[in-house]
């Protein structure tokens, strides 16, 4: 009898590893599955014309997702161009300067800041910041992609200032030992010894942090406006994919060429987000050497 | 002590005070930034606590929208959220839990094993609109749920799965070898020494992984768009099968879609006091008892 139960739990959990794998390879699968009909009627010409998104008009529909993709790239860099420099300034202050009570005060702080929904940065970006720039640049609305961006990048400090925290960490002793010891000061140590031997660490972190700005939805979907023009400065505003997905998702007719065209932003978004976790994952294996 | 030496050797074009202050000043433009971090925080929860504190009472925690919803409370949004993410939990922390047992109690470390894990934290960086697709077209159509409590629990349970296996791997990688292995040599079987000695001390650890996860799955928005989540509904939910309001979905169109916004706009500031207090809660709760059970460890325990 015991043997039965044994084998049975073995099986069990062999699924459950392995249902991971397949909801991943699921999620690609159905996210093919549904944009290939789109794909196969149009071709993929539609998808990269220098057009707008149009898809539900009732001539003559267009499915570009060119306007789209610049949305997106304008509010990643900019926040990325935000919270890279902050995030790892205060990673190395955590990691190198700060002493342990300050670290025991902190560290639950930026948690908490990486548990806030994104839907209440946005709704803070909405009623606080947009007044707030509408009024420093003097326009119409505060609702553009430098308001998306500064609140993506919020959202995304958390994770780039934990991430190169446990990079720097990860730096062996004797890194800083051997520097200090030639005659290096703390701060050269810092700048010269320890970052540069945690940047692939650091590098991993910032990616991760690319990885979810790319794919956040609410905060953009309720801070930048979400015209499908194309947008000429930060100050103009844009519509990202994901928020160009969520905008639809409601009220799409199943299966018809809107539909696939979703997918098709959805599989453009996965990809993207799937590479650049991808290369993260990769730097994060390589460890500084001196570990052995 | 031994530095300020070396420093006085090698330095000695300048005068070590000087580097000293250089030295300082850079370390306080470090201790800035961490600063500004908590600055961008304490401001943002400054403005929802401030402004939504005086929208809160018992009436708005435990009435329905009433008038178009430009008065009343937001219960049915509060039960559907507890609705939403009891299905999540249900769906998420056993299978969760079980990889991780996989991972490290019963695999052969290898490939395989590599595989999974990769695919745990490529799932966890899955853009969340991705899954709302995904819910939409398996749970919502293939699986014929229609948008319900459990179309949308569903999905909210693949979301938070790569927190729970995370979480509860660690929980059992606390659990010390020798205990697996004195289990081992008393002859009992691998599902016995899971069941009796790893579990029961993995326990605070999945709780953790389980608490983060529903705090993940309480706040998410995108994913129950087009899963289950309703504007407005006359009762609350039944069965599974039923839509549901959300908190979040709910502040997101009290502050976005209502025809009247300006006139809902405290209760729009109150729904996001209540979510970002239970989630900040809920958090807060993980980490105390991640701590204390690190502490516990940590002394050999």
């Amino acid at each position: 009898m015991a043997s039965i139960t044994e084998k049975a739990m073995r099986v069990l959990f062999v699924f459950c590893g392995l249902a991971i794998i397949l909801f991943l390879v699921g999620i690609l699968y159905v996210l093919l599955s549904n944009s290939m009909p789109g794909l196969m009627e149009l071709g993929f010409g539609p998808f990269f014309a220098a057009d707008r998104w149009n898809p539900a008009a009732y001539g003559e529909p267009t499915y570009s997702l060119i306007n789209m993709i610049y949305g997106t790239l304008m509010v990643t860099l900019g926040a990325l161009i935000f919270a890279v420099p902050i995030g790892v300034a205060a990673a190395a202050y955590l990691a190198e300067i700060a002493s342990p009570w300050e670290r025991e005060l902190f560290k639950p702080i930026v948690e908490v800041l990486a548990g806030v929904p994104s839907v209440v940065l946005g709704f803070f970006g909405l009623v606080v910041l947009a007044p707030l720039i509408a009024r420093i640049f003097n326009l119409n609305s505060g609702l553009n992609a430098f308001n998306g961006a500064i609140l993506v990048g919020i959202m995304a400090l958390p994770i780039i200032i934990t991430l190169a925290e446990d990079a720097i960490t990860a730096v062996p002793k004797e890194y800083r030992h051997a520097s200090l010891a030639l005659g290096g000061t703390r701060w050269q140590t810092i700048w010269k010894t320890t970052i540069p031997a945690a940047f692939s660490g650091i590098t991993a972190a910032a990616m991760l942090g690319m990885g979810r700005a790319i794919g956040e939805t609410m905060i953009v979907l309720m801070v930048t406006g979400n015209m499908v023009a194309r947008p000429d400065s930060f100050l103009d505003s844009v519509r990202t994919l994901s928020a160009g997905i969520a905008i639809d998702i409601g009220d799409v007719v199943f299966n018809s060429n809107h539909f696939h065209a979703l997918f098709v932003a959805g599989l453009l978004l996965f990809l993207i987000t799937f590479i650049v976790n991808l290369l993260a994952d990769i730097l994060i294996q390589r460890k500084p050497e001196a570990n052995k | 002590m031994k530095t300020e030496v070396i420093n006085r050797v090698v330095l000695t074009e300048k005068k070590t005070s000087e580097w000293r202050s250089y030295e300082l000043a850079g370390f306080w433009a470090l201790r800035l930034t961490l600063v500004l971090v908590i600055l961008i925080l304490g401001v943002i929860v400054f403005d929802i606590v401030s402004k939504g504190a005086g929208v809160i009472n018992w009436e708005f925690l435990t009435q329905p929208p009433r008038v178009g919803m430009t008065e009343g409370g937001i219960f049915p949004a509060i039960v559907g959220t507890f609705y939403v993410t009891l299905i999540t939990i249900a769906f998420a922390v056993p299978l969760g839990v079980g990889a991780a047992i996989y991972l490290n109690e019963y695999a052969v470390q290898g490939k395989f094993t590599r595989l999974v894990r990769m695919s745990v934290r490529n799932l966890a960086g899955v853009p969340s609109i991705v899954f709302g697709l995904f819910g939409m077209a398996v749970f919502v159509k293939i699986f014929g749920f229609g948008p319900s409590l459990i179309a949308a629990g569903f999905t909210l349970g693949l979301l938070t799965l790569p927190v729970t296996v995370t979480a509860s791997e660690e929980a059992l990688r606390t659990v010390p070898r020798a205990y697996r292995e004195g289990s081992f040599a008393l002859g009992a079987t691998r599902w016995q020494v899971v069941r009796t000695v790893v579990l029961p001390r993995a326990i605070p650890g999945i709780l953790t992984g389980t608490i983060l996860g529903l705090a993940r799955a309480a706040g998410e928005t995108a994913p129950i768009l087009a899963t289950g989540a309703a504007f407005f509904l006359p009762h609350l939910p039944d069965s599974i099968r039923s839509q549901f309001m959300a908190l979040p979905y709910h502040l997101f169109i009290m502050s976005t879609q209502h025809h009247a916004i300006s006139q809902v706009r405290p209760i729009a500031y109150g729904t996001a006091l209540v979510l970002l207090a239970l989630v900040c809660l809920l958090n807060l709760a993980a980490v105390l008892l991640r701590k204390r059970y690190r502490d516990k460890v940590a002394k050999g325990l």
